[in-house]
Order: C-alpha cells, then sequence, then structure tokens
C-alpha cells in the first residue's frame, strides 16, 4: 500500500488549512417537498405500520417509509441505501435520531414498490436488511452505545444484545398493537453514552468488582491525584506499595464502598474492572422523556443484575419481553409503561411481571434514597 | 473466506432483525476482493480482524480495547477518539483503530451524493465501518490509524465543506429534532437554531476549555424527539404561550369515527370507538378542556402545554401561534451523582435569528460553570452544589413560582445580610445591658 497524500503537507500543517466550518447546512440536504412545505405542515397520518403521511397548507404530501437498522452499519450498506435512495426517492434520504432510516416519496403511488424493494432485501444470513416498522405505539429501534466493538470500559456488548432483543421484540416493531410508544434503550456502561435513564426499558451493563490495581505501572500510567479525586464514594486513597523490594506509590481502595462506577479506570487505565463473572445487565424501567401527560421521569432498577450470555442474552431478552406483554395486556390505552407501573403500584409490578424484588433494588444512594421509600400506609397486599 | 472464525458471532446472523455480524462480513468481503481497486490507506483485512477481537470478546465476557490515547488533527482539541485493540499481534489490523466524529446535518437530512462521498474516502481512508449515528449525534467513523486524520481532515474541509463534531471537555455536536421540516408540532425552528448555535460557538466544540462535556439539544416540543430534557446541560424546548387552535369541524370528524385518533399510532389493535371525554378530557392533566354541546372548549390559562390533546387529534388541535421556547439546565446521565432531568431555567423565550436573547442565557452560564466548575462537574452538578439561586444569580433571572414544583419544605434560608433589616453586625455589650449573662 503506497501513501497517498490529501494535499496536507506535514511540513506545513497551517497552509491552506480549513477550520472552524462546522456541519453542512440543514437545507442543503432536504428533499424538493420539504424545501418547499417546511413550517407549514398540517399534520400526518399512519397508513401502516412503519408508513405515514404529512400533509402540508399547500396540499403537497410527504409519505415516509421507516426501517430499522443496525446502528453499526458498513459503508456497502450505506450505499446501497442510496442506491434505493435513487431509484424511489429522488437521491434523498433521512436517518432518525433512534437509528432508524426514513425513505421520503411524494406520492401515495410510489410508496409499495419503494416497501416491496427495502423488504426483499435481506442479508447472506437471512436477516432483513430494512424492516418496515417502528412507528406509533409500538417499539422502534434501540438507542445504543459501541459496547464490546469500539469501547474500553463497557460491562456488556452493545450491538449483540440490542440484536437478540429486537429479535425478540420483531412484532412489536412491525405493529402497533401496544397502549402507548414503547422505547428501548441500552448502554453498556454507567458512563451512559446512550443515556437510558428515562427510557420505558433500558439495558444497562454493569461491573460487580472493585478495580484491579496494576501497582507497578499505576504511577507511571495515571495521575494519582486525579484517580483518587474521581472517586465518588471516596474509596480510594494513596498508598505505598512494595514491588519487587522496591517502594513505590500507589493507591488503595476500600472494596466496601465501591460501587463499580468504573470512574476511576476513567481516569486511570492502571485500575481496570472489566471481569468474566463481575459485568452484566442491569433491567429498568418506567422511564421517559416525553411530557405528555405526566412529567418526564428516570428509569427504575427492576432487575440488579443478570449475567452476560452471549451471543443471545437469553435471560435478559425474556425479561424483557414478559415485560412487553404484560404492560400490552395490563395498561390503558395511552399510558405509558411508567405511568402504567405507577398506577397500579410498582409491588404490584413486581407480581404481574413476576420479577423477584430483592434488597438491590431499595435506594440507598444518598438523599435521594429517602425519596423513594413508602412514607404511607398506602400500599397494595 | 473469512480470516478468523466467529462461531458465536454467528448465531447472531439468524433471526429477522437487521444482523450488523452478516454487515461486518459483507464488508470484509468486499475489501478482500477489492472490485474498485482501491489502495487501501489501512490493512485491508481490518474488518476480518474486528470480526476476530469481537468473537474474542464474546468469548472472554469483555472488551479487549484499551484505554484511549492522545491523537487528534492540529489545532483541535475533539472530535478524535484514539483507539487501540489489547491484542495487536492477534489482530494487527485493528492495532490502531481510532475513532473520528464528523458532525452531522440538521434532522440528519442527507443526499445520496454526499453520502458516496463520505463512503468513498471512508472505504479508501479507514476501516469503512461506521455509527450511523453516534449517540450524540455525529456520524461516526470507526477505525482508522494516526497517519490518516489529518488526511481524512484535509479531504472532508476541503472537498466536502464538512468539520468534525466534539468529544472531551468542550461543547459536544449539538443536535436536533426534525422540527419545521416536516413536524406540525414544531414551535421553533430547532434545525436553524442548532446550526447557528454550533456555527457560532466552533470555538468552543473544537478547542476543550470546559470543566466538562456539555451538551445542547433541540426540541421543538413538549414531547422531546431528541431527548433534551434527559441528555443535554442545555435543552431548548419548543412551547407556546397563546391558545390552542380549534377546528371544530375536525372535532366531530374524531368523534364520528371518520378520522382515526392518534393519527392512527394505535391501528394494530381494537380498542373500540373513540370516546373523547375518556381519551382526551378525561386524561388531560390539568383538567382545562370540557364540551359545550357540540363544542370543544379549552381553557388555555390552565393549559399546560403537555402536547396529549394535540397528539391525539392532530388534524382537529394546532399549537398556538406565539412561539418560542423554553430552556431547561442541567440534565445528565447517572456518572457520577446519581442522574438529573434538565431544570426549567427560563420559562419563555422567542426563538428568531440571530438568537442574541438565547445567546445571552448560554454564556452567562458558561462564564458562571467555567468560573466555579470543579474539573469534571457537569452543569447539573455545580447547580446542585451551589444553589439553583446562584445560577438565578449568575444569569440575572428573576426568580418564578415556574422555576419550582413546589416551594422548599425547610426554612433554612440563607439569608443575605443585605437582605435583614440593620444588618449583622451587633453590639454583645448593648445586648448585655437587657440580657444579663
Amino acid at each position: 500500500m503506497a501513501f497517498i497524500s490529501s494535499g496536507y503537507d506535514p511540513k506545513e500543517p497551517m497552509k491552506n488549512r480549513i477550520t472552524d466550518i462546522g456541519p453542512r447546512k440543514y437545507d442543503e440536504f432536504y428533499p424538493p417537498v420539504i424545501a418547499k412545505n417546511k413550517g407549514t405542515w398540517l399534520y400526518h397520518q399512519y397508513l401502516k405500520p412503519g408508513v405515514y403521511y404529512h400533509v402540508a397548507e399547500s396540499g403537497d404530501k410527504v409519505f415516509t417509509v421507516r426501517v430499522g437498522g443496525a446502528r453499526l452499519m458498513s459503508t456497502l450498506l450505506i450505499q446501497e441505501i442510496c442506491e434505493i435512495a435513487d431509484k424511489h426517492c429522488g437521491g434523498y434520504v433521512r436517518w432518525t435520531t433512534r437509528n432508524n432510516i426514513e425513505f421520503m416519496v411524494d406520492s401515495e403511488k410510489k410508496v409499495e414498490p419503494l416497501i416491496k424493494d427495502l423488504e426483499s432485501r435481506k442479508f447472506k444470513g437471512g436477516s432483513f436488511k430494512f424492516p418496515v416498522g417502528g412507528t406509533g405505539a409500538g417499539i422502534t429501534n434501540i438507542v445504543h452505545t459501541q459496547g464490546w466493538a469500539h469501547c474500553h470500559t463497557p460491562a456488556t456488548d452493545a450491538s449483540g444484545p440490542v440484536k437478540a432483543t429486537m429479535d425478540v421484540l420483531f412484532e412489536d416493531f412491525k405493529s402497533m398493537r401496544l397502549p402507548a410508544h414503547l422505547r428501548v434503550s441500552l448502554a453498556c456502561c454507567l458512563n451512559m453514552c446512550g443515556a437510558v435513564h428515562c427510557s420505558d426499558i433500558a439495558i444497562l451493563g454493569y461491573h460487580r468488582k472493585p478495580p484491579m490495581l496494576d501497582h507497578e505501572y499505576l504511577d507511571k500510567m495515571c495521575e494519582i491525584p486525579l484517580a483518587i479525586a474521581a472517586c465518588p464514594t471516596a474509596a480510594i486513597k494513596p498508598a505505598k506499595v512494595e514491588v519487587g523490594g522496591q517502594k513505590i506509590n500507589s493507591v488503595a481502595v476500600n472494596n466496601d464502598r465501591c460501587m463499580f462506577c468504573g470512574n476511576c479506570y476513567t481516569m486511570c487505565p492502571a485500575m481496570p474492572l472489566a471481569d468474566k463473572e463481575g459485568d452484566g445487565i442491569v433491567i429498568m424501567a418506567g422511564g421517559k422523556v416525553s411530557n405528555r401527560r405526566s412529567a418526564p421521569k428516570f428509569s427504575k432498577v427492576v432487575v440488579a443484575f443478570l449475567p452476560n450470555e452471549a451471543p443471545r442474552w437469553p435471560q435478559t431478552t425474556a425479561v424483557i419481553k414478559k415485560m412487553v406483554d404484560v404492560y400490552a395486556n395490563d395498561a390503558r390505552k395511552y399510558e405509558r409503561l411508567g405511568e402504567w407501573a405507577e398506577r397500579i403500584g410498582w409491588e404490584r409490578f413486581f407480581e404481574k411481571c413476576e420479577l423477584p424484588f430483592t434488597h438491590h433494588l431499595i435506594d440507598d444512594f444518598r438523599d435521594p434514597a429517602y425519596y423513594t421509600w413508602r412514607q404511607t400506609t398506602q400500599f397494595k397486599f | 473466506m473469512a480470516k478468523h472464525k466467529t462461531p458465536m458471532l454467528d448465531q447472531l446472523e439468524s433471526g429477522p432483525w437487521p444482523s450488523f455480524v452478516s454487515d461486518l462480513k459483507a464488508l470484509a468481503d468486499e475489501r478482500t476482493k477489492n472490485p474498485k481497486k482501491l489502495d487501501f490507506q489501512v490493512p485491508v483485512d481490518v474488518v476480518d480482524d474486528l470480526l476476530g477481537l469481537l468473537e474474542l470478546s464474546f468469548k472472554d465476557g469483555a472488551t479487549h480495547w484499551k484505554h484511549g490515547g492522545i491523537v487528534g488533527v492540529f489545532g483541535y482539541g475533539g472530535g478524535v477518539i484514539g483507539r487501540y485493540c489489547d491484542q495487536p499481534e492477534m489482530f494487527p489490523g485493528v492495532a490502531h483503530f481510532h475513532t473520528m466524529r464528523v458532525n452531522q446535518p440538521g434532522g440528519k437530512f442527507y443526499t445520496t451524493e454526499y453520502l458516496r462521498n463520505l463512503c468513498d474516502l471512508w472505504d479508501l481512508r479507514g476501516s469503512g465501518m461506521t455509527n450511523m449515528h453516534g449517540s450524540t449525534g455525529d456520524i461516526i467513523f470507526l477505525g482508522t490509524r494516526t497517519d490518516q486524520l489529518e488526511e481524512i481532515f484535509f479531504e472532508l474541509t476541503h472537498k466536502f465543506n464538512q468539520d468534525l463534531g466534539g468529544s472531551g471537555s468542550n461543547l459536544r455536536t449539538p443536535s436536533d429534532c426534525i422540527g419545521a421540516a416536516r413536524c406540525e408540532y414544531a414551535c421553533y425552528d430547532t434545525q436553524d437554531l442548532c446550526f447557528t448555535m454550533t456555527n457560532d460557538y466552533q470555538d468552543e466544540l473544537h478547542r476543550p476549555a470546559f470543566p466538562y462535556k456539555f451538551k445542547f439539544k433541540f426540541d421543538g416540543c413538549p414531547n422531546c424527539c431528541v431527548a433534551s430534557i434527559a441528555r443535554s446541560d442545555m435543552s431548548f424546548i419548543g412551547t407556546w404561550r397563546d391558545d390552542i387552535r380549534i377546528d371544530q369541524e375536525a372535532v366531530q370528524s374524531y368523534i364520528g369515527g371518520e378520522i382515526p385518533p392518534n393519527a392512527g399510532a394505535h391501528m394494530s389493535r381494537d380498542w373500540g370507538k373513540f370516546d373523547i371525554q375518556k381519551e382526551v378530557i378525561g386524561l388531560c392533566p390539568t383538567e382545562c378542556m370540557r364540551m359545550e354541546g357540540k363544542k370543544l372548549k379549552i381553557d388555555n390559562k390552565e393549559c399546560n402545554r403537555c402536547m396529549h390533546c394535540i397528539n391525539v387529534m392532530p388534524r382537529a388541535l394546532r399549537i398556538g401561534k406565539d412561539r418560542g421556547l423554553s430552556i431547561l439546565v442541567g440534565a445528565k446521565a447517572p456518572i457520577l451523582d446519581g442522574a438529573q432531568m434538565g431544570s426549567l431555567l427560563v420559562p419563555f423565550v422567542k426563538a428568531e435569528a440571530p438568537y442574541e436573547e438565547i445567546k445571552e442565557v448560554i454564556e452567562k452560564v458558561w462564564d458562571w460553570w467555567m468560573e466555579e466548575g470543579k474539573n469534571r462537574e457537569r452543569l447539573g452538578e455545580l447547580i446542585k452544589r451551589q444553589g439553583f439561586q446562584k445560577l438565578l444569580e449568575a444569569t440575572g433571572i428573576a426568580p418564578d413560582a415556574r422555576h419550582v414544583k413546589e416551594p422548599r419544605s425547610n426554612p433554612y434560608i440563607f439569608w443575605k445580610e443585605e437582605e435583614v433589616e440593620g444588618g449583622w453586625t451587633r453590639d454583645v455589650n448593648e445586648f448585655r445591658k437587657h440580657h444579663l449573662r
């Protein structure tokens, strides 16, 4: 392989340098029907799961076909998306905030040929490339993080459990039978690049073993004061240790105080936490971000730990499927999962979803914990 | 023929949901065959080795990526994340596997021409694997080597008029909902505000000068499709302060069953005949709606704009005309002191270019946070540590009952000396003249 220069001259990095130009302007990429009718849309309506249209004051309509996709995506697949967009959509396409792809056409007669084309395309292994769905009172694509594919702090994989979960929830991606929309999210560690803390159902990777201490290298690789300051429970203190007959600077960890957040590892690579048995999944439920009817809510921990069962995480997907089905049958129309759980009471939620309640689920982290205990005689038997 | 055996990953090729494993394998194959005869600038077997490494992680139940590494492009402190694998001898193709964040366009609309250009660039100079998109919103290029970073940046800026996004302790790439481009609920032009703020604050985005990361997200209405209220240090949520517009004829069409409720979002199940009393009026959180004969009446003054009635009857009810946005601050995920939702700071501000009033609030918040924030302290944590009052002082915003869900239930008020008549300096001897020891 021969190095191909872009024109950049490493000896003169500032020569012809262009910086601070920001992203491309949004309206360069609008399909004509969007450019023409922006800001004048009147209403929208679903034709079937995954397919909806918007009507503008001008009378123009835009028909959107939404498909799911893996967030981890090759240029090969993006080029195939381009080919479809060229064939059906005049060369325009968009992504949603939840990793779906939306193909837009300006007349209803273009919808069915587009759907037929999308649904006919499959990967060599047999899965759909572009399943149509993910709208309305159903389950849309999972937002997630990098996991073992590209991250240094994960306690679980991301793309693997997402694929396994969406396979199990596929019928609800293809339909709109639920009382309200249901958002599933995954973050592979507590850093939550995926910010799953306000999702109807959240899959969260979590460590359960305190950091190991690579004493020989710790002081060379890390700023010890930063590692100490990083600990939210003050479990880390400076320590002198003997390695190979020499006294060297390092740290000591009070393991009983560790809450396994991994913040020390973020600051200090010589304090790794990851462990096959220690790492696994926390399931949270009942969060939402919309202000519709009730205020936005945090998700609550409903399963303290499930092991990482690669490649298909069967216990995790079984718990999720059970919660979705119980919610679907029991909640009232328009009720989000968290609103339903609050109405029937969390004690009833655990009973109906057949989830064991253990001490791990009672909050004991600082002041907010108190506000989650029951300060009333109103409860259900 | 695949370079590595991947029996565990292979089990993720079955099932209906799009398989990232099949996609990775197809790309690995394509690179081996190289039909376009590209002179690949990173190892040809980079995707093979990514599959091999991932298979090893599935077996080991742990990641094989090392902690960071400082790489970047000249003059920027963000946009590139260094990544190295911890088994470089087994998987040399991914020994160096850095990420580049490419600032996505508003609403994530694309032309195929633009996407193809990015693909060609990334096939030549990177692994060909991407995230569409990263959690914060960028297009993510996954996996290239250090010597390609400047080359990719040069091509992005010179050929495609395209800049990198943010990473590290800086303004992270702002993101927006689809907004007015294709949504009737948009109370302001999210894409224009997002684009303007991204460009006006390029220095903050590229050159880390903050205590920690800082996120902007722009939601066009209280439905919050980009989750700004949960995920951004400053959340801009569209709202209105006049009356919901009612089309009484369309209300009757909903009652008569001619239009399906909630735009037909519940169509896969028979929920029975639409009942406006039960489904709209009875579910209004402020009980500000009623039917008077055949007319739907809304006591708009009591409405808290939750969007439920508008979501259920989009053809009958529309957002008001006096529009703007609310600003909420301090949302973040649980690291470290627990998760925080955004707290209301500015109940209403007009959102019209050039957005000077909004920028004034942003800059006052930043000034305070940069002065008072500790290393790696998010804005929400600073507000918790110093109190909401300090934020109000810093921004010059007058306290308002809308700022709280309820007033405090303890009387431990930090009175200021100037608020107390006569001040705090007293003479104990004078006191003792009337109160013996």
